[in-house]
């Protein structure tokens, strides 16, 4: 068994990176899938909140790259997914205390036992996001149907094709499909044409995310969410299943508004 | 009333200028660089071939993920062509 290691990064912040590492990994792991997630975002670790973790935590990444614990010792184990692990961010250093060899290394560690790593990246195209995309077999690009988000994606994209890091792939988040329609948002459309890669999801804007985060579960585990659909649908793809984005109806009328748009009916 | 037209709306608006936007971020060459190229070009062309400045279109364009330089530049009617 050797895991595939997924990065997700944005360059803007804010936009759900963090939201979507907790979902997928979730998601995968509720498909049976061994799944470790890595907090890359030192200084500002989250992930632990978002999957409802942060009273479990005694070591982090940093006192793994420095020695004072094995690896084994700073994966916690999930609470509902016992093959589910998060290897959380150091709080109180700087990034430099992360280079991207020591990613690899503990990714490299982490393969054998594993099905996907899945790294939360920090926001911007510095140091933590080197970090983050060092040892990425495949790289999730996540952005808003907004000016500003497109266009650090694609400053991202443009690091990643310079980088030879593969095609990286879309998620395009908070979408609202009221305001597509009024012509007041970006359509999936606008956004794939702009930045010129693959699509793997659309997430609508969706309040059962703030809950889902304010109780530490992610919203994969609410099979009313919509947003939990998609990201549900996304980690299939990731396991190479061919969801047809039309099962996006099932999320009442989204993918229908988008296609209507689309002139494709 | 200010708005006697019809605003585009403000989803057109965001890609119309996102598009320009992305050229100049992927290229890594602002619009004013683009212009003085624009010159230059002209310059150079004109020196062969008689061209009216103000009928030429040069622009950055987009191609998927990478960007050409378009140029389309209508020549002038030779006068006095010269054969050969
Ligand atoms: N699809 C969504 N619908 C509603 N709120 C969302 C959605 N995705 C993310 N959010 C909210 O947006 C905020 C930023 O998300 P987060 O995942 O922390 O972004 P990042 O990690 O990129 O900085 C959080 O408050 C999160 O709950
Ligand atoms: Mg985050």
């Amino acid at each position: 068994m050797t895991a595939q290691v997924i990065t997700v990064t944005s360059g803007k912040g804010g936009v759900g990176k963090t939201t979507a590492v907790a979902n997928l990994a979730t998601a995968l792991a509720i498909d049976g899938k061994r799944v470790v997630c890595i907090d890359g975002d030192i200084g500002l670790r989250n992930l632990d909140v978002v999957m409802g973790l942060e009273n479990r935590i005694v070591y982090d990444i940093v006192d793994v790259i420095e020695g004072r614990c094995k690896l084994k010792q700073a994966m916690i184990r999930d609470k509902h997914f016992p093959e589910m692990y998060l290897i959380p961010a150091a709080q109180t250093r700087d990034k430099n205390a992360v280079s991207p060899s020591d990613m690899v290394r503990i990714c490299n560690d982490l393969r054998a036992d594993s099905d996907f790593v899945i790294i939360d990246s920090p926001a911007g195209i510095e140091r933590g996001f080197r970090n983050a995309i060092a040892a990425a077999d495949r790289v999730l690009v996540v952005t808003n149907p907004e000016v500003s988000a497109v266009r650090d994606a694609d400053r991202v994209v443009g690091i990643l094709e310079a980088e030879e890091k593969g095609n990286p792939l879309l998620i395009l988040n908070r979408l609202n499909p009221t305001m597509v329609k009024n012509n007041d948002m970006l359509s999936p459309e606008d956004v794939l044409d702009l930045l010129g890669i693959q699509l793997v999801g659309i997430v609508p804007e969706d309040e059962t995310v703030i809950i889902g985060s304010n109780r530490g579960a992610p919203v994969v585990n609410d099979p009313k969410s919509r947003a939990g659909q998609a990201f549900r649908n996304i980690a299939k793809r990731l396991q190479g299943q061919d969801i047809p984005f039309m099962d996006l109806n099932q999320q009442g009328g989204l993918w229908s508004a988008i296609q209507r748009l689309a002139g494709r009916k | 009333m200010m708005n006697f037209f019809k605003r585009k709306s403000s989803a057109t608006s965001a890609k119309e200028r996102l598009q320009l936007v992305l050229v100049h971020d992927r290229t890594d060459l602002t619009p004013a660089q683009l212009e003085s190229l624009k010159d230059d070009l002209l310059k150079a062309i004109s020196q062969y071939i008689d061209i009216d400045p103000d009928a030429v279109q040069i622009g950055l364009e987009r191609d998927g993920r990478s960007q050409r330089l378009v140029a389309d530049i209508p020549l002038r009617s030779p006068s006095h062509h010269r054969a050969g």
